[in-house]
């Protein structure tokens, strides 16, 4: 009677599964927008703005995340609890709620996390690149939308799958201040059913698969945006060898 | 409104010798679950660059599944897992309910997790090693664990140095999941002194401070520390 539990809390560990994909999809993307401002802040010319940025990555990156979820729930939860006028505004529902604390973290440790890889990544872009697009009247905005961005993003992908796989990964830290994502659904399904790991071995698999899946996107995010042709054809060449290779074995 | 000091300081309301304990709690997990982390990471990596096939495949799932799975996850997998296992082999044994040693479980569980990041590392390190050195070693008549102990492990360990610190950084970072569980380590203090006191912000915010102690300190040291044993090495 095994998979008697599984169809017992199946709506639950799909809302469970739900939840952790729209906590994955939200930070990422604010996350992401956060990570730009960070990483040109770091390269402002602006001497505090470049500290400012530096000091919020170097806290960020030297404290635990359940650190910076407890200080933003408990922490910052209580404070905004002891002012009446918050407690009976329009936005208490929402400020009660753990998903939006965990989505502040999440969102404040992707810019720190995402945006150092970010200023590596436009850093990499070719100087003359940038020059060429200057020469032809692009003022630094429109530089920046259409030459650099594109071209640091494209170098970046390989690393920010890697990078999305780390925030699906901590998503699973939502369970620990009562939102029921994934792992809070096994969690409630382990204090109701009495099984001690079975529903968590349920959830790590999903948790693979899901890894598998983010990789398999973005694999074909890449092979989806185009590349220069000399970039392409040794590696074309290589892959034919290597299957000429297998294939005689 | 107590002030700051009344509730961090080391008087009598004070929760500072309590937090400096749960600092020194953190900081035997890490070291212990990094020694632990790294023998395992070691043996991993020998296995997956020249075991026999059907052990480089296991090495490699583990590497896979530690990396796939959040940290949270299996930690408190290997944590009821583990125990219960455990308690079952004590009670078969007939010794009746053992109480598990909290901080070896979490050196335990955090090393195996830590374990998986290391044998990547090393592999890369070792595979960094120009094949002449070790056929030189060869040469000599040098096998086996002599042989890595005398050649290959002097050659890598520069290689790895960078990954190391940093994944010791990481471990820090990670011990405090372990607070989950219920191990008295910092987070876990900080979390009853704040509870018992109310000051939740006061509270989390010194944590946070004690660990950014911890993580910056480690990395001036890992700085030095690479610095000397680049020395005599050639920049490329």
């Amino acid at each position: 009677m095994s998979d008697h539990w599984i169809f017992a809390y199946a709506s639950l560990l799909l809302r469970g599964l739900g939840t952790t994909l729209s906590l994955l999809l939200v930070s990422a993307v604010l996350g992401f927008a956060l990570a730009l401002l960070v990483a040109l802040a770091r390269m402002s010319r602006n001497l505090f703005v470049a500290k400012a940025s530096l000091a919020f990555t170097s806290v960020i990156r030297g404290t635990p995340l359940l650190v910076q979820i407890y200080t933003c729930y408990y922490g910052l939860g209580s404070l905004f609890a002891t002012y009446p006028p918050i407690r009976s505004s329009f936005l208490w529902p929402y400020l009660r709620d753990g998903y939006w604390y965990i989505v502040l973290a999440l969102v404040l440790s992707v810019g720190a996390y995402v945006g150092e890889v970010v200023r590596g990544g436009l850093k990499a872009v070719p100087r003359g690149e940038l020059e060429a697009a200057a020469a032809f009247g692009m003022h630094r905005r429109l530089v920046l939308y259409r030459v650099w961005l594109p071209r640091a993003i494209r170098l970046l992908l390989p690393t920010l799958a890697g990078e999305t796989v780390l925030l699906l990964k901590s998503t699973a830290l939502a369970s620990t201040i009562a939102v029921v994502d994934l792992l809070g659904a096994a969690n409630v399904v382990r204090a109701q059913t009495f099984q001690v790991y079975q529903p968590l071995l349920l959830v790590a698999a999903i948790y693979v698969c899901l890894t598998f899946i983010i990789e398999g996107c973005f694999n074909l995010l890449e092979r989806a945006t185009p590349v220069r042709r000399e970039s392409v054809a040794p590696r074309s060449r290589a892959g034919w060898v290597f299957w000429r290779r297998k294939a005689k074995v | 409104m107590q002030s700051y000091l009344d509730l961090v300081g080391f008087g009598a309301q004070g929760w500072g010798p309590a937090l400096l304990r749960g600092l020194l709690v953190t900081l035997q997990i890490s070291f212990g679950a990094f020694l632990v982390g790294m023998l395992i990471g070691l043996g991993a990596a020998s296995a997956k660059l020249n075991g026999p096939r059907p052990l480089a495949a296991a090495a490699r799932g583990y590497t896979t599944l530690c990396r796939a799975v959040p940290e949270l996850l299996l930690i408190l997998l290997l944590y009821y897992v583990g125990s219960m296992g455990l308690n079952q082999l004590f009670a078969w044994l007939g010794y009746g309910d053992v109480k598990l040693n909290g901080t070896m479980v979490a050196i335990a569980v955090l090393g195996l997790v830590q374990g998986a990041y290391a044998s990547e590392i090393f592999r890369g390190a070792i595979q960094a090693i120009p094949y002449g050195q070790i056929e030189a070693a060869r040469a000599y008549g040098m096998h086996g664990f002599g042989l890595f102990r005398r050649v290959t492990l002097p050659i890598m360990a520069p290689n790895a140095l960078a990954g190391m610190a940093n994944l010791w950084v990481n471990l820090i970072k990670d011990s405090a999941l372990i607070s989950v569980v219920g191990t008295n380590e910092l987070l876990y203090t900080a979390k009853q002194a704040a509870g018992s006191t109310r000051h939740y912000l006061t509270f989390y915010l010194t944590a946070a401070a004690l660990y950014y102690l911890l993580t910056v300190l480690s990395n001036l040291f890992s700085g030095w520390l690479e610095r000397r044993f680049r020395r005599w090495i050639p920049a490329v």
